[in-house]
């Protein structure tokens, strides 16, 4: 293979892997997931409410 | 050690005290330069007080020294809260602290001396690169450690960016370091002419996107939220941006090296990335202020919300204001300007001093099982003097480094320079003057820190806080 083939096929695969993080993002499928990893900076503090504890 | 007992919040409160200690000493440097460039008189005739011995001394203090703890620290922090665990390799972990510490004093002693590589950013001679490669290592060994130990499955997404930085750095410093040693304080770069120069700015701009962006939007994803009380505003749109950012920011570098020997397809290689890169930058940025959407009413309440939110917003200046001076023509008017003086600082003390210091006063009370800090008024005096000085500083830079543009660029009929170099210097001397008035104000805010942050933790005996089980 010629490398302006090999660079052009490059191109092509990080454009499509981009539209692909895009798509694998935004699925519904993963919604329940990001739900619970976004939680994760505020569990410290939910946690000490809970347990009577002070917080900021 | 049971990984399960407690945290190891010892390491993250010597980088925390130590972040506000170092801003101190690199802004005091900053402000002797910045006098220095109105009186120069001010060097006293000694070859260790000259401003080409001190300006490095700036800012490796203040990257490396500050900016650095700061991001040791709260990564240590926030790896250990997020994978609910401790930090593994505690004795390694202490290593890197006094192994830092070690690098900042040998910094401090060697370039007064005029022991340099000359390499912007990249001054320290090759037995104290050696040893920052081994703390580096050390400090990849402990955070990964620590992600592979995590308790949950999901690694959240601050640490994506912490990791990034810690990986990106490493290669950057290795192979931008690269040199033969000719005695213990002096070396030759392996490399030669333009490949020099590219290899200088490859490291160099991207110091500035894993060191000074990357670093810092790991600290921004954990405690914007964390201090707001709220989710961060798109988790998947931190997915995006954590790719987007690091894919593209890599090829950024040339937009350093326009109009010079390098090839010229690098150089519109290097500008067209860079305008890429706005994308990814703001959004981020919109991610971390949107993060407060149905909580604004916390910017008028809560001065670190304020010094986080400020902080984004000078991140969304600064790299709209980069894209912008990528672009060749009007890099032919900024380049070698005090503009790009101004641009570093509306970067370097609104993005990375604001996001440093908000974080920390969230971070402090916390490792010292206390509500808040001492006194939530003067964070709010803080947040003033610091706002107040970035703005002036910046603004004296921008109209300083357009008008140096234009006057360089004068010609009259006859082909000939209408302004010399000493009229174009006496042009900037007064706004000289309102940049060092604006350092010495975001200054006064640092020692206001300092003492907030004595009053919160002396007398105070940290006790160790048990790991979180997984919920």
């Amino acid at each position: 293979m010629d490398i302006n083939e090999f660079r052009g096929l490059l191109t092509a695969v990080l454009l499509f892997s981009f539209v692909g993080l895009w798509i694998w993002a935004w699925s519904s499928r993963r919604k329940a997931d990001f739900e619970a990893s976004a939680a994760l900076p505020l569990e410290e503090d939910q946690h000490m409410t809970n347990n009577g504890q002070e917080n900021n | 050690m049971d990984t399960t007992a407690s945290y190891n919040d010892k390491v993250v409160r010597q980088f925390a005290i130590m972040t506000v200690i170092w801003g101190i000493v690199g802004m005091l440097v900053g402000l002797i330069i910045a006098a220095q460039l109105m009186w120069p008189a001010l060097n006293f005739d000694l070859p260790y007080l000259t401003f080409s011995r001190l300006r490095p001394l700036h800012t490796n203090a203040v990257i490396f020294a500050f900016g650095g703890c700061a991001l040791f620290g709260t990564s240590y922090y926030v790896v250990q809260r997020t994978c609910h665990v401790r930090l593994a390799f505690s004795k390694l972990a202490a290593f890197t602290f006094w192994g830092w510490q070690l690098i900042i004093v040998l910094a401090a002693i060697t370039l007064p001396l005029g022991i340099t590589q000359s390499k912007e950013y990249a001054e320290l001679e090759w037995p104290i690169d050696l040893l920052i490669a081994v703390v580096w290592v050390a400090y990849a060994i402990v955070f990964f450690g620590t992600v592979y130990q995590r308790r949950i499955k999901h690694i959240y997404v601050a640490n994506w960016f912490y990791g990034a930085f810690i990986i990106t750095v490493a290669v950057l410093h290795i192979f931008n370091n690269l040199a033969i040693p000719v005695t213990l304080t002096k070396s030759y770069t392996i490399y030669t002419g333009v490949v020099d120069g590219m290899m200088q700015w490859w490291y160099g701009h991207n110091a500035v996107g894993f060191f000074l962006t990357a670093g810092f939007l790991g600290m921004m994803y954990y405690f914007v939220p964390k201090q707001a009380g709220r989710p961060v505003y798109s988790y998947r749109l931190s997915v995006v941006h954590f790719w987007s950012l690091i894919a593209v920011y890599m090829w950024a570098g040339p937009h350093h090296l326009h109009y010079t020997s390098l090839p010229d397809w690098a150089q519109t290689l290097g500008m067209v990335f860079s305008i890429i890169l706005l994308a990814p930058s703001w959004g981020g940025m919109i991610n971390g202020i949107m993060t407060l959407s149905g909580a604004w009413h916390k910017l008028r309440s809560d001065p670190i919300i304020k010094f986080m939110i400020v902080g984004l917003s000078f991140y969304g200046m600064s790299t709209f204001e980069g894209p912008m001076m990528s672009i060749k023509t009007v890099n032919a008017l900024s380049h070698y300007t005090e503009w790009t003086i101004g641009h570093v600082h509306s970067g370097a003390l609104g993005w990375v001093g604001m996001m440093t210091i908000g974080s920390i006063y969230c971070l402090l009370p916390r490792l010292y099982n206390k509500d808040s800090m001492y006194s939530t008024k003067l964070i709010d005096l803080h947040f003033w003097t610091a706002t107040i000085g970035v703005v002036l500083y910046a603004v004296s830079m921008w109209v300083a480094g357009i008008g140096e543009g234009l006057m360089t660029r004068a010609v009259n009929a006859d082909g000939t320079l209408t302004y010399s170099f000493i009229e174009i210097l006496a042009s900037k001397f007064p706004y000289y003057g309102m940049r060092l008035l604006g350092g010495l104000v975001y200054f006064f805010g640092m020692l206001v820190m300092a003492y907030n942050v004595y009053k919160t933790v002396s007398k105070e005996k940290p006790v160790p806080v048990a790991v979180m089980e997984p919920a």
